[in-house]
């Protein structure tokens, strides 16, 4: 098979906790990184007679998630998924099965590319087991610790068909699914905190054939980079093995970040029988019509909405194509949630490029900030900026002030600062008055002694104290030389 | 109230001196205290219950607290509730904030809830005293209260027999004439079929009626609470205090408006009613429970009711049909006890180990039994054939009593096969065992109510249970064709005729 071209075919399946205030199944909070054990109670712990009671927030995400997505919303049914494992109190998962609340659907991704979306269910997370001792696994560890306040936390899993080509285009599914997943509320997008976890599965196979290889599924991957390093890797392992006449096993893989490997968890052969049936302590859960409808206009603007409202703006400014490095910048404004500030400043008279490239760079570099910013004093600040009134990096020092007091009238600031431009009548006159003043210096660099224009320049600042505007200053000089 | 009296004379349940329902009034009026009323409980139990077994737990300090504070409630003007004073025993498998709640299982050793019961909750609201957690067949698992940690029950009418189960523990102790009211549940009979053996009321409500919220699952399903008492009305009355909607139970069912009253329902008759006496229900039962039923016909008959025959073949095959659903949702609602959170722990060199050394030493043989039974009917490639089955049956089960009830009102039929069977006859036969829930299991796999009447007393003098059974939501006619039979019922077997307390009664003549 040496020589042969091989393809990459990837699924992925997305977990994304739920931002909601309380559990699916109980009244404690869904808080990430508070004291272990702190958010618990009978039911979330699976203490015996507890009963589970479904969150409706939980569900009105899901459903955002799902119209967001483009699926259906189905009448569904819970089922318990049954596995023994210490961090699952009830040593069943409350989860969908057959019957998810969202099925079919696709995500587009920034450069056109359609990824199938299969389903995004409801289910409960798990609760979060520390190996003690030995390397930290379970294999080896002296002792384990649990900690259940993530247990019964709420999850939408969104799982992908197998469209996906390549590391790079998983790499962008996940970002832009999580830049949707922000953008409807649902999530708040921290895969470091494990609010998005990714599975993929991969398998290869000769280009242009239409037929899948045989998959391997990987997990642990915990960030853009492992997910894209791990693909390759294993990849690069399936073909190995092919072009070497082996053949690749079914199998649950662990990513390693820190060795760039995958490693087998379990067989197929191993895999669990989970023995799924209908969860009889809910009953099923059939969103009607009039809230679905309510769900789906309460939506807004998606990322990819608000990346060509953008770019609508450069387009219609007038002032040239849109270079790639402003299409960046308005994928990084929209990820950051600040092109509604752009937006407005447009929309109230500030010029497009201008108000993107202080977003961008000043304004994203304090994004909390930025939210806090209000929209009058940024579009006046940039507006000023857009009319000379200001220089660029006076415009980045009062924004920076700006920011840091949440806000205040740019041109006050810039007062203060002495930033306001010198008017054309008050730069003649000091300047008239400087030179009145010396006649013997004058006299020397009119005769050509262009050492003299720093003492003319520098006794002017003096005079003008903080309006003094260098360029118009040596500019006003220039045009008496040329008279005199 | 006296120690159980021996006199064979019938006590008049709910109108007697030993009635809820007149305890509940001398006390709101002040004739009585709750905590006079409690103490005669509680010795009542000191005395007679080491020979019965009935109480796994007593909470003698928190139930005379309670009396103490219904007491104070009447004294200072206060509404005391409709139960004020009334003794009651829970079923252990009911949690008890802070008191130890077992199911009767070594697993649960050591646990004791951080939280009541919904129905537990409901019952101190309405001023009845919990005086102690009643023994039962391990987390319900069971026809006679032999399969539990802490050893049997005994039958109150006959030391040697057992007093069914699984709730024998609360069915003995209001036979027993320990307390006049008690809780227990009812997956596949385990209220009905005791109460049948005990000579006393037992009921099990409509699916989703009572919430379940601190109930310790066995089939979720199936599992419903209901009242043990030793009257049709004492029994309404406490449905009526722990019934209606709750939030915390997800099948619990919304409440009607005007919300039923069960208690007025007693009074009401059968004239009119129409009454099927269900061929199923008797087929298979002995002679002197067939008689009974066939009694409790022409009773009702002459009370005024209609009365015809009725055959619903489909209840034949409810008794599989449950043997694969209950320990389907079983195997999965006991993976918990495992050793990590609470109970008992046996240490392994792992997680896996010590799981699975846990539950080997914790549970019972018929517990284990039901898990590889349910584990086995939900595995992959045979979940069509059993569980997914199972249910086909379930919905025909249904369609089945709707048929009946375009036909008659009420169904008519015996609780249990025969009066209650000598301790360890069926121990070794598990499928005996099973066979006595036969003419109950219908009622659990369509999610309806249905009640045993004690009716007089078999061959051997023990008590048989006559039941009747309504369709969903049908309490109030359920209860108003019970007390009907209440008042025909022939002497013997009722409440009030359990032997005196260690007098071994009669040696079971005649089986």
């Amino acid at each position: 098979m040496s020589g042969t071209e091989w393809e990459t075919v990837v699924g992925l399946e997305v977990h994304c906790e739920l931002k909601t205030a309380t559990k699916l199944f109980c009244g404690c909070a869904n808080s990430f990184g508070d004291e272990p054990n702190t958010n618990v109670c009978p039911v979330c712990l699976g203490l015996p007679g507890s009963l589970p009671v479904l969150n409706e927030g939980a569900v009105e995400r899901a459903m955002r998630i799902g119209a967001a997505l483009h699926c259906e919303v189905h009448p569904s049914v819970f089922h318990r998924k049954n596995y023994f494992y210490p961090d699952m109190p009830k040593d069943y998962q409350i989860s969908q099965y057959d019957e998810p609340i969202n099925v079919g659907g696709w995500l587009d991704l920034p450069d056109g590319f359609r990824v199938g979306i299969v389903r995004a269910h409801l289910e409960e997370d798990t609760g979060k087991t520390s190996h003690l001792g030995g390397d930290g696994r379970i294999h080896g560890a002296d002792y384990s610790l649990v900690d259940y306040n993530r247990a019964g936390v709420p999850l939408v899993e969104i799982v992908s068909e197998p469209d996906i080509r390549s590391a790079a285009q998983a790499r962008a599914y996940a970002s832009e699914l999580r830049a949707v997943l922000v953008a409807v509320d649902a999530s708040d997008g921290r895969m470091e905190e494990g609010s998005l976890r990714v599975d993929a599965n991969v398998s290869v196979r000769p280009a242009g054939s239409d037929t899948f290889g045989t998959r391997c599924e990987i997990k642990n991957l915990n960030s853009l980079r492992s997910l894209g390093r791990a693909i390759e890797h294993e990849a690069a392992r399936q073909v190995a093995l092919l072009e070497s006449g082996e053949a690749v096993v079914q199998q649950t893989r662990h990513w390693d970040e820190a060795a760039a490997r995958t490693v087998p968890l379990r067989s197929k052969e191993e895999a669990f029988d989970y023995r799924y049936f209908p969860e009889p302590d809910l009953v099923p859960l059939a969103p009607d019509a009039g809230w679905q409808a309510a769900v789906a206009g309460s939506l807004g603007l998606l990322p990819a909405q608000r990346r060509a409202r953008l770019l609508a703006l450069l387009d219609g400014a007038g002032d040239g194509e849109v270079s790639a490095a402003q299409a960046d910048q308005v994928s990084a404004v929209v990820d950051q949630g600040l092109d509604d500030l752009v937006v407005a400043a447009v929309s109230g008279g500030a010029p497009a490029r201008l108000a993107l490239a202080r977003a961008a760079n000043e304004v994203a570099a304090d994004v909390e900030a930025g939210r806090r910013l209000p929209v009058a004093d940024f579009t006046k600040l940039v507006s000023m900026e857009g009319d000379g009134k200001l220089s660029a990096s006076q415009s980045k020092e009062v924004l920076g002030e700006l920011l840091g007091a949440g806000g205040g009238d740019p041109e006050a600031i810039a007062g203060q600062r002495g930033f306001e431009a010198m008017s054309a009548d008050s730069v003649v006159a000091i300047v008239n008055e400087v030179v009145a003043a010396h006649p013997d210096e004058w006299g020397r660099f009119a005769g050509g002694d262009q050492k003299l224009m720093g003492f003319f320049v520098g006794a002017i600042r003096e005079r003008a104290g903080s309006s003094f505007d260098g360029k118009a200053v040596s500019a006003e000089l220039r045009r008496r030389l040329q008279e005199a | 109230m006296s120690a159980p009296r021996g006199d064979g004379t019938r006590e008049a349940g709910g109108d007697g001196p030993a009635g809820a329902l007149r305890i509940a009034a001398a006390v709101r009026a002040g004739e009585r205290s709750a905590r006079s009323v409690v103490e005669e409980a509680l010795s009542a139990v000191a005395s007679g219950d080491s020979d019965l077994h009935a109480f796994v737990t007593v909470t003698a300090d928190a139930a005379l607290a309670a009396a103490d504070e219904v007491d104070r409630a009447v004294a200072e003007g206060r509404d005391p509730g409709p139960l004020a004073g009334v003794p009651v025993a829970l079923k252990d498998n009911l949690c008890t904030r802070g008191v130890p709640t077992t199911c009767a299982s070594r697993i649960l050793e050591g646990w004791r809830p951080p939280y009541d019961a919904t129905v537990v909750d409901r019952l101190a609201a309405a001023g009845a005293v919990a005086v102690g957690k009643t023994n039962m067949d391990e987390f319900a698992m069971g026809s006679s209260t032999e399969n539990s940690c802490f050893g049997p029950t005994r039958n109150p009418h006959d030391r040697t027999r057992v007093p069914g189960g699984s709730s024998g523990g609360s069915a003995a102790a209001v036979a027993a004439g320990f307390v006049p009211l008690a809780l227990g549940s009812d997956t596949g009979g385990s209220i009905r079929q005791p109460a049948a053996l005990c000579g006393v009321v037992g009921m099990k409500p409509t699916y989703g009626l009572v919430s379940r919220y601190g109930l310790v699952a066995f089939a979720s399903s199936l599992d419903q609470i209901g009242p043990f008492a030793t009257s049709v009305a004492d029994a309404a009355h406490l449905l009526g205090v722990i019934a209606g909607h709750d939030r915390a139970d997800s099948t619990s069912l919304p409440d009607p408006d005007p919300r039923p009253d069960f208690a007025a329902s007693v009074g009401r008759g059968v004239e009119g009613r129409r009454v099927g006496l269900c061929l199923e229900l008797v087929e298979g039962c002995a002679p002197d429970v067939v008689a009974r039923v066939r009694r409790a016909a022409e009773d009702l008959e002459a009370a005024g009711a209609e009365v015809s025959e009725i055959s619903v073949p489909e209840f034949r095959l409810g008794l599989s049909a449950y043997y694969l659903i209950a320990p389907a949702e079983a195997s999965s609602n006991l993976a918990r006890y495992d050793g990590v959170r609470y109970g008992l722990r046996v240490d392994g060199p792992d997680v896996a180990a010590m799981n699975t050394a846990t539950r080997t030493a914790g549970f019972g043989p018929e517990v284990k039994r039901r898990i590889m039974l349910g584990t086995y009917a939900l595995s992959a490639g045979y979940y069509d054939a059993y569980y997914g089955k199972a249910q086909r049956v379930r919905t025909l089960m249904v369609e089945a009593f709707a048929r009946a009830y375009r036909q008659v009102d009420v169904l008519l039929g015996a609780t249990a096969p025969s009066t209650a069977f000598p301790i360890g006859e069926r121990v070794d036969d598990p499928l005996a065992m099973y066979m006595s829930d036969v003419c109950t299991i219908p009622s659990n796999l369509a999610g309806h109510p249905a009640i045993s009447v004690p009716y007089g007393a078999g061959d051997d003098g023990l008590p048989v249970g006559v039941q009747v059974l309504a369709p969903a939501l049908g309490e109030e006619l359920l209860f108003s064709v019970a007390a009907a039979l209440e008042a025909a019922a022939p002497a013997g077997g009722g409440p009030g005729a359990a032997a005196p307390v260690g007098s071994g009664g009669p040696e079971g003549a005649g089986r």
